[in-house]
C-alpha cells in the first residue's frame, strides 16, 4: 500500500514534466551549501541568453527567445476539458479503486454476479465524485489565485507607442522592459538596468519570499550609463546567464555589450519575482526569467508527501482484513461445493451441469463482491478527510498565533498528523530555535583588555524579567492555580476565558507595572533591549582621552588606537541599511556630502591618536573636554558640547540621531552596530560607495568603501576594505569566528614591542573569549589590516578577474578573499547574548516528562552549547556530564567505551538524575562512522539528552538518519535556519521555525511554527488528540466492517452458500457509504480524550502515543474479535427469533439492519470520550436518514432493485412489535461486552488517560488537588524508577506510603498510586 | 511622494500594536477566531464509563427486560399451535406411497389422508401454514430467477421474460410467469376434515383470501391489463413447465384471486429466509357466534393432494394451525433471551457494585480528603 503514494506522486511527476506549461515543479531538494558540485554541474553547458525584445535585434529576438516561458502562471493540474480524463486517470493510479474497478469488473461476469451490475458501481463512483470534487475544488482555488496574479498590472515598454505601457503580467515576456515605482511588486525576475538612486541601489522587500522583512539592496548592473532613462531600442547588450533554477540566493551571468565588453552579473543585480521595491522612485529592469521560470515559482513545491507510522501499522491489518476475506470467501466456497454434492435435485436448484468444485470456485469470487467492504477501502477517504480536518483545527488553534508576526502555525505535510502524537526523539537546532536570535551586545574586550560592562548585565536583567513578566502572564495564573484553590476555580470554571487571557496577557494591566509597551521590543531590531547598550564607564573614560588635552603618553594612546579602530569597524564591517523615521534611507547620504566645517581641525586629532608621532598638535577645544567623563549621567551631555563645538552640522541630522534604524541581514551585525552607537561611534549612513560614521570628537567622517567579502560559512568572516577618511590608507576590517580570526591574526613583523604585544593580546583576548563562551556568549573577533596601495593594486586586480568570471566564480572569490584576510591584527573580541525564547525551558522539561528525549544539535561551540543548555533546563545540575572530544577514530573508539563504563558505574552511584552526552564536530564525525555508529547509539540512548557541538548541516541530518533507522523511532527536527534544512526534511516530522534566518527551514518542513513554546502544545496535545482520534477511527472503521460484513458470512450457512444476502443491495452498498460513514469522520476529527489543559499539565500522557497505546496489535484483535462477537449476536438472536416463521429473506434482514445500525452506532457513543451537540445530530440523523430511507424505499420501489424487491417490507417490519422486541435485545446484548469491558478496565485498572479524564470531570478544587498529587506521584516513581534500574530486582520501598510494586513494575510511566 | 510613502512605513512601524510585515501593503489580520468550535472548546459530555456511572444502566435494563421477558414468554406459551409432518417418509405414513413419485408432471393426482388429533381448542382465528423443509428458496440463484415487472402486468416484460428466469424463460413461447421461483410453486392441496365423535366428517371452511400482503396484492403483483378476460391476456405464453395447468386457471371461480394475483402465488413468490420455513396457505375464521371455539377439541383429518415432490433433496412437508399475537407466532426464543440478558445485567449490576465499593471507594476517598 506504500506503492500508492508513491505511484500518485510519481505520476504528478511526470505529468508536470509533460505538460508543456509546466506547473508546481516536484520539490526538488533544496539547494544545501553542502552540495555546490551540484550546482556547477547543472551550469555547464546550459545558458540562457536574453536580448532586449524590442531592441535592435528584432530577428534574433524570436530564436533565442523561443525556449523561453511567459509571464503567465498555470498552477492548476486541470484544465476544464482535461478534468475528467485526467482526473479519472490519475485516481486509478490508487490501489483501493483498481480494486474498486477489479470489483465492477468481476461483478460483469455471468457467473459470479452478485448484486446487479449498477449497484456494485456505486462505491467507486461515490469515491471518485468525492476525491473528484476535491480536487475541482483545491484547482480551481488555484486557478482563480492564478487569474489573479496574471491580471495584474504592470508597467512595460511597448515598442508601438514608444513608451511605457500598463499591461497585465501575463503578458511580460523575457527580454521585456519594466518600469516599476515604490511598493510596486516584481512581476519576474529582472535585472536590474536604471534605478533612480543616485548611486544606482534600490531596495527591495522580500517578505513575500522568504518572510524576512529586512530591505535588501540591489544595484545596478555596472558600466551602464547611468543619469538618464535608459531607451529600450538602443539597448544592444545581451545577456547570458544561467538556466532557471530555484537557488533563491545566487545568480550568475555576464552582459556582453556591443564592444564585447563583458560585465559579470550576480544576485545583487537580480530583482526577484514577487518582491516588493521599497524606498526607490523608479526602477527598470529587463526580463530574464518570466512565469514558471522565475525563482519564486521554483520555490514552489507542492505539499509533501509522507507516510505516518500509523498508517504503515493500518495497511498491515488491512492485509490482514484481505487475508481474512480469502478465509471467508474459501469457507464459503468450499461450503458451497459440499453442499451442492449432498444435494441430487432440488426443485429450487436451477439445471446446471456444473461439477461442484467449479461451482465452488465460481463462488468464491461472488463471495468476494459480497463481502467487499470487508476491505476498509473508503478508509482511505476518510483518512484524508479527517485529516483535513484535524489540520484546520490545529491551524485554527489561537495559541499558536503569533501576534508580532501575525502568522499562525502552518501545516504543509497534510497527512502525518498523527505523527506528532508519537514522536520520540527531538532533535532541535540550537540558535532562533531554543533562543531568540536576537542578539545584544554584552561586553567586549579590546586590546586584551576586558570590559565587563556591569551596568548592561544589569540592564538585560530587568529586561528578562520584565519579559518574562509579561510573557508568563498566562503562566503565572496558571500556576498561581494550583497553589490557589480559588483562582484554580476561576480558571478550570470558565476555560474559555483563560485562554483568552493568555491572548491578551500581555497588554492586560500591563500599564501599570511597566509603562512601555512590549510590542516594539519585539519587533525586529527596534526594541530597546537591542538598541540601548549601557557602556561600560571605564571603556567611556579611556575614549574621552581621545578630547583631552593632557593625554600624550604614546603607550596609552597605541590602546585608544585599538579602541577607536575597534569601535570604527564595529560601525562599518557589516551590511547593515541605516534609515531614519524622517528621511527614505538613500537620502541618508545625501548628508555625507555636507562637507564638514572643521575637517581639518578632526584630521589633526585623529592621526594624533592614530599616528603617536604627530600627537603635538594642540586639540581644537579644550573648555568642555575638560570635564569629568566618569559618571554616566554627564556623558551624554559632554558629547553634545563636544559636537556642537565641533561646528556643529545640520541640525536635523541631530535631531533624528536617535532615531536611527538598522536593518541587518544578520541580528549580529545590528547588535554590533548598536554597541558602536553606544560609544557614539555611529553609523550615519550606508551607501554602495561611501560609509558615514560618526567618530566621537570629530563629528561625521566619511569613509569610502573599496569592497565588502561578504560572510559566508566556509570563511565564517566577513571583511570591509575602506579607504581610511583620514590616513588615507587602504584598511581592511574583518569580522569572524573566533576560531578562524585566531588564526590569521598574525603579528605584524618588525617592532619587538608591537609583537609582544600582539602576543599579548591573542592570550588575554583568547581568555576572555573562552570565558564568554562559557556565559553562553555568542563571540566574534575583530581585527584589521593596512595594506599598502600597491599590495592593494594587486589584489584588486585579481578580484576583479574573479568577480567577472561566469564558472568558478566561487571558488574565485573566496580565494580572492583569502589573499586579502591575511596577517591580521587582532583589535579585540565581542560577547554577545542571545537569550532564550520564553517558556524554552517549560517546553523542554514538558517534553522530557512525555517520554521524549530531546536533542540539540548546534554549530556553536561546546561551551556555548553546553550553557544554553543548562539554561533551557536540558541539563541539570544533578545531571552527569559526558564529554566526548577526540581527534581520532581509535581514541574515539576507546573514549565510547570508556564512557559507556563510566555511565555504568555511575548508574550505581546515588544523586545522579540522568546522564548527559555531549559529543563535538569532529568526534561525532568518527562516531557516526559505520563500525563505531553502534557503540555511539548504545551510548546516547541511555543519555537523557545528548548536545551535539561544532556539527555541519551534513552531520545534523546524519544523526537523524541513525536514531530514525537504528532505533526505530518516531523523530522530530526542528529548525529555523537554512542549515537545518536537511536534518528537517530526514526526519519523520520535520519542523520550521520561521524567525530572523529566513523561510529555507519553513520551506521544507512539514508544520511550520513561530516559536518553540508551541511545540509543546503542538506535540502534547495536538499530536495526542490527533493520534488517539485517528487511531480509535481507523479500528472502528475495521470494527465497523468487519461486524457489518460477518452478518452477510453467517447467512452463507443458512442459503447452502449461495452467495445470497437477506438486504436489499442498496441498503447493503449505502449502509457503509451513506448510513455509517458520517460519524466516524466527526469522531476522527472532534474526539477528545483528554482536555487540552490537562494535557498540557500531564505531559506524561504523552506517552499513550509513544507507545501505540491506542493501536496495538492486541486491540486491534480485540476489536475483531468483538466485532464478530457482535455480528453473530446481531445475526443469530433474530435468526432464533424468525426461525421456523414465515418471515421472508427481507423480513428477516430488516431486524438485522436495524439493529446493526443501531450497534455500529452505540458502539461509537461507548468508543467516544467527548459527545457534544454535533455528535448528537449526526448520529440521530443518521438513524434516521437509514429509517426513513428504508421506509421510504419500501413504500416507493415497486419493481426496483431485483431481486429483493424491498415493496412493502420494513413498513410491515415497523408496524410490528416483534421487530423492535429483536432490535431492543439485540442492541443490548452486542454492546454488553465492550460496555462491561470498559466499564471494569476504567475502574480496576484504568490507563493514565482515564484518570485524566476522570480529573476533568471533577470540579475545580480537586482538580487542582489531584494534579498537584499526581505530579508528587511522578516524581517520586521517577525516583523510584531509577532504584528499579538500578538493582534490578524487587524493590525496597522506603516510603511505607508507596504500596503498588506490581504497578511499579510495568514501568515508571504508571502512576498507580494515585489512586491509594 | 517617496518621502509621503516612507513615513507610512514608519507609522506603521511604530503604531503600537499594529501587526503584520511593515509596509506589506496588506494588513490581514491571521488571528484565527476564538470561537468555541475552532478552538475545540464545545461543551460537550464526557461519557467515561466506570462501574460506578454504568452500575444504574445494568439495573435498569435488568429491572426492564426481565418483565418484558416474562410477557414474552407468558405470551408465547398462551399462543397453541399444531405442526403434523405429512411428507410420508416414514412406510407407516398414510402418504408414503405418494411421496414415491417424484415426478412433477404425474397427471394422476395421489390423495392421502393424515389424521390428527387437538388436545386443546383453538378458540380464535387459526392460520393453516404449510411448512417444507430443507428447502433454500434463498438460494441466490433461485431467488434472482424471477421477473419483477412481468408479474407486475408489464406486457413487453410478459413476452420477453428477463434474461435472469433463465433457463424458465420461454419453453417454445415465452412463459409466464417465468423464473425458477414460479416453476416450483408449492401445488399440494390441503384440506381440513372434523371427525365428530359421532363418526361423521364435517369440511371446516378455509378462506383463502388475505393470506397475502396487501402491498403484494393490490401493487407488486399485477395482471396484465387490457382485457379481463385473463386467458385472451397470457395468450402467446406458456405456462411453466412443472405446472399442471397454464397461470389464468390457477382460481378459475374467482376473477379477483386468478392469475398473477392469486395469493397462493403471491405468497410462494415471497422467498423464505431460511432454508426451514412456513408459508401461509389458508385461514380459519373465527366461527361468528362466539360460543364455540374456532377448532374445538376432537380428532380430524387432512387430506392432501399429495403433488409436490420433496423426497428427491430429503425435503419434509409439514401442515401447520398456529393462533396468533400481536408478537407473532410462537416462539419461546424471546421471552427467554429478555428474561436470560434482564437477569445476566442485573447480576453484573452486583458484581459491578462491588467492584465499585472496592475501587471506586479509592477515587471518592481521594477527592474528599
Amino acid at each position: 500500500m506504500e506503492q500508492i503514494h508513491w505511484v500518485r506522486h510519481r505520476w504528478q511527476q511526470l505529468v508536470a514534466a509533460e505538460s508543456g506549461r509546466g506547473r508546481y515543479s516536484a520539490p526538488d531538494a533544496v539547494p544545501t551549501k553542502s552540495s555546490p558540485k551540484l550546482h556547477s554541474a547543472q551550469l555547464t553547458g546550459k545558458r540562457r541568453t536574453v536580448i532586449a525584445r524590442h531592441g535592435p535585434y528584432q530577428h534574433e529576438y524570436d530564436s533565442v527567445s523561443k525556449g523561453c516561458q511567459g509571464n503567465g502562471i498555470r498552477t492548476t493540474k486541470y484544465s476544464l476539458l482535461s478534468f475528467i480524463p485526467m482526473n479519472l486517470f490519475q485516481q486509478f493510479h490508487r490501489v483501493a479503486n483498481l480494486y474498486f474497478l477489479f470489483l465492477v469488473m468481476l461483478n460483469w461476469v455471468p457467473v459470479v454476479e452478485a448484486f446487479q451490475k449498477e449497484i456494485t458501481m456505486i462505491p467507486l463512483v461515490v469515491v471518485l465524485i468525492v476525491i473528484a470534487i476535491k480536487d475541482a475544488l483545491e484547482d480551481y482555488r488555484r486557478y482563480r489565485f492564478d487569474q489573479k496574479v496574471n491580471n495584474n498590472i504592470a508597467t512595460i515598454y511597448s515598442k508601438k507607442q514608444q513608451t511605457y505601457v500598463d499591461q497585465r503580467w501575463q503578458d511580460v515576456r523575457v527580454g521585456d522592459f519594466v518600469r516599476l515605482s515604490c511598493n510596486e511588486i516584481i512581476p519576474a525576475d529582472m535585472l536590474l538596468l536604471y534605478s533612480s538612486d543616485l548611486h544606482g541601489v534600490c531596495y527591495i522587500e522580500t517578505a513575500n519570499l522568504d518572510g524576512e522583512t529586512n530591505l535588501k539592496q540591489r544595484q545596478v548592473v555596472r558600466d551602464l550609463p547611468q543619469g538618464s532613462e535608459l531607451t529600450p531600442e538602443n539597448f544592444h547588450s545581451r545577456i547570458e546567464c544561467e538556466n532557471p533554477n530555484n537557488d533563491l540566493s545566487r545568480f550568475r551571468g555576464y552582459m556582453e555589450h556591443p564592444s564585447n565588453a563583458r560585465v559579470g552579473l550576480h544576485n545583487d543585480n537580480l530583482l526577484l519575482r514577487s518582491c516588493t521595491i521599497r524606498n526607490t522612485e523608479t526602477i527598470i529592469g529587463i526580463v530574464v526569467y518570466a512565469g514558471h521560470e522565475t525563482k519564486a515559482m521554483k520555490n514552489n513545491s507542492g505539499p509533501r508527501y509522507k507516510r505516518s507510522k500509523l498508517e504503515r501499522r493500518m495497511n498491515m491489518d488491512i492485509l490482514w482484513s484481505v487475508v481474512l476475506l480469502v478465509i471467508m470467501c474459501l469457507t464459503a466456497a468450499i461450503g458451497h461445493g459440499l453442499w451442492l454434492r449432498n444435494l441430487e435435485e432440488a426443485s429450487f436448484l436451477i439445471p446446471d451441469t456444473t461439477s461442484p468444485a467449479l461451482a465452488g470456485f465460481y463462488l468464491f469470487w461472488t463471495m468476494i463482491i459480497v463481502l467487499q467492504v470487508l476491505i476498509p477501502v473508503s478508509l482511505y477517504v476518510s483518512i484524508e478527510i479527517v485529516k483535513l480536518g484535524q489540520i484546520f483545527f490545529i491551524q485554527n488553534d489561537v495559541d499558536f498565533y503569533n501576534e508580532y508576526l501575525d502568522s499562525r502555525i502552518q501545516c504543509r505535510a497534510l497527512n502525518i498528523t498523527e505523527d506528532l502524537g508519537q514522536i520520540q526523539y527531538v532533535f532541535s537546532d540550537k540558535t532562533g530555535t531554543l533562543t531568540e536570535n536576537k542578539m545584544v551586545f554584552r561586553r567586549c574586550t579590546i586590546a586584551g583588555v576586558e570590559y565587563p560592562h556591569e551596568e548592561n548585565a544589569r540592564r538585560l536583567e530587568v529586561y528578562k524579567q520584565e519579559d518574562d513578566e509579561a510573557m508568563g502572564r498566562s503562566h503565572t495564573l496558571k500556576s498561581r492555580a494550583s497553589a490557589k484553590s480559588l483562582s484554580c476555580k476561576s480558571l478550570s470554571c470558565n476555560r474559555s476565558s483563560v485562554s483568552l487571557h493568555t491572548l491578551t496577557g500581555h497588554s492586560e494591566g500591563e500599564g501599570e507595572e511597566t509603562p512601555s509597551p512590549t510590542l516594539p521590543r519585539h519587533s525586529a531590531f527596534s526594541s530597546p533591549m537591542e538598541k540601548d547598550v549601557v557602556p561600560d564607564p571605564f571603556l567611556v573614560q579611556k575614549l574621552n582621552c581621545l578630547s583631552s588635552p593632557l593625554f600624550l603618553l604614546a603607550d596609552a594612546s597605541m590602546e585608544l588606537t585599538y579602541i577607536v579602530d575597534f569601535f570604527m569597524a564595529l560601525a562599518i564591517c557589516n551590511t547593515v541599511v541605516v534609515s531614519s523615521p524622517n528621511q527614505p534611507r538613500h537620502n541618508r547620504i545625501g548628508v555625507s556630502r555636507t562637507p564638514l566645517k572643521s575637517l581639518e581641525d578632526i584630521k589633526m586629532l585623529f592621526q594624533r591618536f592614530s599616528l603617536p608621532r604627530f600627537s603635538t598638535l594642540s586639540p581644537p577645544h579644550t573648555t568642555e573636554s575638560t570635564r569629568s567623563f566618569t559618571e554616566h549621567g554627564s556623558w551624554k551631555g559632554a558629547w553634545s558640547g563636544l559636537e556642537n563645538s565641533n561646528g556643529a552640522q545640520d541640525l536635523p541630522c541631530e535631531l533624528g540621531a536617535d532615531e536611527l534604524i538598522y536593518e541587518a541581514e544578520s541580528p549580529d551585525e545590528a547588535a554590533l552596530v548598536h554597541a558602536a552607537r553606544a560609544y557614539h561611534c555611529t553609523l550615519r549612513g550606508h551607501s554602495l560607495e561611501r560609509l558615514l560614521v560618526e567618530l566621537p570628537g570629530m563629528g561625521n567622517l566619511a569613509v569610502r568603501l573599496l569592497h565588502i567579502l561578504p560572510f559566508d560559512s566556509t570563511r565564517k568572516r566577513m571583511s570591509v576594505v575602506v579607504r581610511h577618511p583620514l590616513t588615507k590608507q587602504v584598511v581592511v576590517y574583518t569580522k569572524g569566528a573566533d576560531s578562524v580570526i585566531m588564526d590569521l591574526a598574525e603579528s605584524p613583523k618588525g617592532a619587538e614591542q608591537s609583537e609582544s604585544r600582539q602576543g599579548h593580546i591573542r592570550e588575554q583576548t583568547q581568555k576572555h573569549l573562552d570565558n564568554y563562551a562559557r556565559e553562553g556568549l555568542r563571540t566574534l573577533c575583530i581585527a584589521k589590516r593596512v595594506q599598502t596601495s600597491t599590495e592593494y593594486e594587486v589584489w584588486l586586480k585579481r578580484h576583479a578577474f574573479a568577480e567577472t568570471s561566469i564558472e568558478n566564480r566561487e571558488e574565485l572569490l573566496l580565494e580572492s578573499a583569502q589573499r586579502l584576510e591575511t596577517n591580521l591584527t587582532l583589535l579585540g573580541a565581542t560577547g554577545i547574548v542571545d537569550r532564550l525564547q520564553e517558556e524554552v525551558p517549560e517546553t523542554i522539561e514538558a517534553l522530557q516528562r512525555a517520554g521524549v528525549k530531546v536533542w540539540v544539535l548546534t554549530g556553536d561551540k561546546q561551551e556555548t552549547a553546553i550553557n544554553i543548555a543548562c539554561a533551557c533546563k536540558l541539563l541539570r545540575s544533578t545531571d552527569h556530564l559526558l564529554t566526548a572530544n577526540c581527534g581520532s577514530k581509535e581514541a574515539c573508539k576507546a573514549l565510547l567505551l570508556e564512557l559507556r563504563a563510566e555511565m555504568e558505574c555511575g548508574e550505581a552511584a546515588e544523586g545522579t538524575s540522568g546522564f548527559t552526552l555531549v559529543v563535538d564536530g569532529r568526534t561525532l564525525e568518527f562516531a557516526l562512522q559505520e563500525d563505531l555508529k553502534g557503540d555511539f547509539l548504545e551510548l546516547s540512548r541511555c543519555c537523557r539528552a545528548v548536545i551535539c557541538c561544532r556539527s555541519t548541516p551534513l552531520q545534523k541530518s546524519q544523526v537523524v538518519r541513525l536514531v530514525q533507522d537504528q532505533l526505530q523511532v518516531m523523530t522530530l527536527a526542528i529548525g529555523d535556519g537554512a542549515n537545518d534544512v536537511s536534518m528537517i526534511q530526514v526526519a519523520d516530522v520535520g519542523i520550521g521555525i520561521s524567525g530572523q534566518e529566513g523561510m529555507q527551514a519553513v520551506m521544507s518542513s512539514d508544520f511550520a511554527i513561530s516559536r518553540f513554546k508551541h511545540l509543546r502544545k503542538l506535540l502534547l496535545v495536538h499530536g495526542h488528540w490527533c493520534y488517539t482520534r485517528l487511531a480509535n477511527m481507523i479500528l472502528y472503521f475495521f470494527y465497523k466492517n468487519v461486524m457489518y460484513v460477518n452478518l452477510l458470512f453467517w447467512y452463507q450457512f443458512f442459503c447452502g452458500f449461495s452467495g445470497s444476502v437477506m438486504t436489499n443491495s442498496w441498503v447493503l452498498i449505502f449502509f457503509n457509504l451513506l448510513f455509517t460513514s458520517v460519524p466516524p469522520l466527526l469522531y476522527g476529527i472532534l474526539d477528545k480524550d483528554v482536555s487540552a489543559d490537562t494535557l498540557i499539565k500531564l505531559p506524561e500522557l504523552y506517552k499513550s502515543g509513544q507507545n501505540s497505546k491506542a493501536y496495538l496489535t492486541s486491540t486491534f484483535w480485540l476489536t475483531m474479535l468483538d466485532a464478530i462477537y457482535q455480528s453473530l449476536v446481531c445475526f443469530f438472536v433474530p435468526y432464533f427469533a424468525y426461525a421456523g416463521s414465515d418471515a421472508d429473506m427481507l423480513s428477516f434482514g430488516s431486524p438485522i439492519n436495524a439493529s446493526s445500525l443501531l450497534i455500529i452506532l452505540l458502539h461509537q457513543v461507548i468508543e467516544s470520550r467527548t459527545l457534544t451537540w454535533l455528535h448528537a445530530l449526526l448520529l440521530m440523523g443518521s438513524a434516521l436518514f437509514y429509517f426513513s430511507f428504508t421506509l421510504v424505499f419500501s413504500v416507493v420501489c415497486v419493481t426496483c432493485s431485483p431481486p429483493n424487491n424491498p415493496l412493502g417490507v420494513d413498513k410491515l417490519q415497523m408496524s410490528q412489535p416483534l421487530f423492535y422486541g429483536v432490535c431492543a435485545l439485540t442492541t443490548m446484548l452486542a454492546l454488553l461486552p465492550r460496555f462491561l469491558f470498559q466499564a471494569l478496565h476504567n475502574s480496576i485498572c484504568p490507563s493514565d488517560t482515564v484518570k485524566a479524564a476522570l480529573m476533568d470531570q471533577l470540579n475545580p478544587d480537586d482538580y487542582c488537588r489531584r494534579m498537584q498529587r499526581w505530579n508528587q506521584t511522578q516524581a517520586q516513581s521517577k525516583t523510584r524508577s531509577l532504584v528499579i534500574n538500578v538493582e534490578d530486582s524487587d524493590i525496597k520501598v522506603p516510603d511505607p506510603d508507596f504500596r503498588l510494586p506490581s504497578e511499579l513494575k510495568e514501568g515508571s510511566a504508571t502512576t498507580g498510586s494515585l489512586l491509594s | 511622494m517617496m518621502a509621503s510613502s516612507y513615513n507610512a512605513k514608519e507609522e506603521d512601524r511604530h503604531q503600537p500594536g499594529a501587526t503584520g510585515h511593515v509596509g506589506s501593503g496588506t494588513m490581514t489580520n491571521k488571528m484565527p477566531d476564538n470561537t468555541a468550535f475552532k478552538q475545540q472548546r464545545l461543551p460537550a459530555w464526557q461519557p467515561i464509563l466506570t462501574a460506578g456511572t454504568v452500575l444504574p444502566a445494568f439495573f435498569v435494563i435488568g429491572l426492564l427486560f426481565i418483565p418484558i421477558g416474562v410477557g414474552l414468554f407468558v405470551t408465547s406459551n398462551n399462543i397453541k399451535e399444531f405442526e403434523i409432518d405429512y411428507t410420508g417418509v416414514d412406510m407407516s405414513s398414510p402418504c408414503y406411497s405418494c411421496s414415491q413419485s417424484y415426478s412433477w408432471n404425474n397427471t394422476k393426482s395421489c390423495t392421502c389422508s393424515v389424521p390428527f388429533s387437538l388436545d386443546q381448542p383453538f378458540e380464535s382465528n387459526v392460520f393453516m401454514y404449510y411448512g417444507l423443509s430443507n428447502f433454500y428458496q434463498n438460494h441466490r440463484r433461485y431467488v434472482k430467477s424471477r421477473d419483477d415487472s412481468q408479474l407486475n402486468g408489464d406486457k413487453t416484460s410478459l413476452q420477453s421474460p428477463s434474461k435472469e428466469c433463465e433457463p424458465y424463460r420461454s419453453s417454445d413461447k415465452p412463459i409466464a410467469p417465468c423464473g425458477a421461483i414460479a416453476n416450483s410453486l408449492f401445488n399440494d392441496t390441503l384440506e381440513l376434515y372434523y371427525i365428530d365423535p359421532n363418526g361423521s366428517r364435517t369440511a371446516i371452511p378455509l378462506v383463502k383470501k388475505g393470506i397475502a400482503w396487501w402491498t403484494d396484492k393490490h401493487v407488486k403483483f399485477r395482471n396484465p391489463s387490457g382485457n379481463n378476460n385473463l386467458t385472451v391476456v397470457f395468450q402467446g405464453t406458456s405456462k411453466p413447465v412443472n405446472w399442471r395447468k397454464p397461470v389464468f386457471e390457477l382460481d378459475p371461480s374467482d376473477s379477483d384471486n386468478n392469475g398473477f394475483i392469486n395469493e397462493d402465488f403471491i405468497v410462494w413468490m415471497r422467498t423464505a429466509a431460511l432454508p426451514t420455513f412456513r408459508k401461509l396457505y389458508r385461514i380459519i375464521q373465527k366461527k361468528p357466534n362466539n360460543m364455540t371455539p374456532t377448532l374445538p377439541r376432537g380428532e380430524y383429518i387432512l387430506e392432501v393432494t399429495y403433488n409436490y415432490p420433496v423426497r428427491s433433496f430429503d425435503g419434509r412437508k409439514r401442515m401447520i394451525l398456529s393462533a396468533i399475537s400481536w408478537m407473532g407466532g410462537k416462539n419461546p426464543f424471546l421471552g427467554i433471551a429478555y428474561i436470560t440478558v434482564g437477569s445476566v445485567c442485573f447480576c453484573l449490576g452486583l458484581v459491578l457494585l462491588s467492584i465499585h465499593y472496592r475501587y471506586g471507594k479509592r477515587n471518592s476517598a481521594d477527592i474528599s480528603s
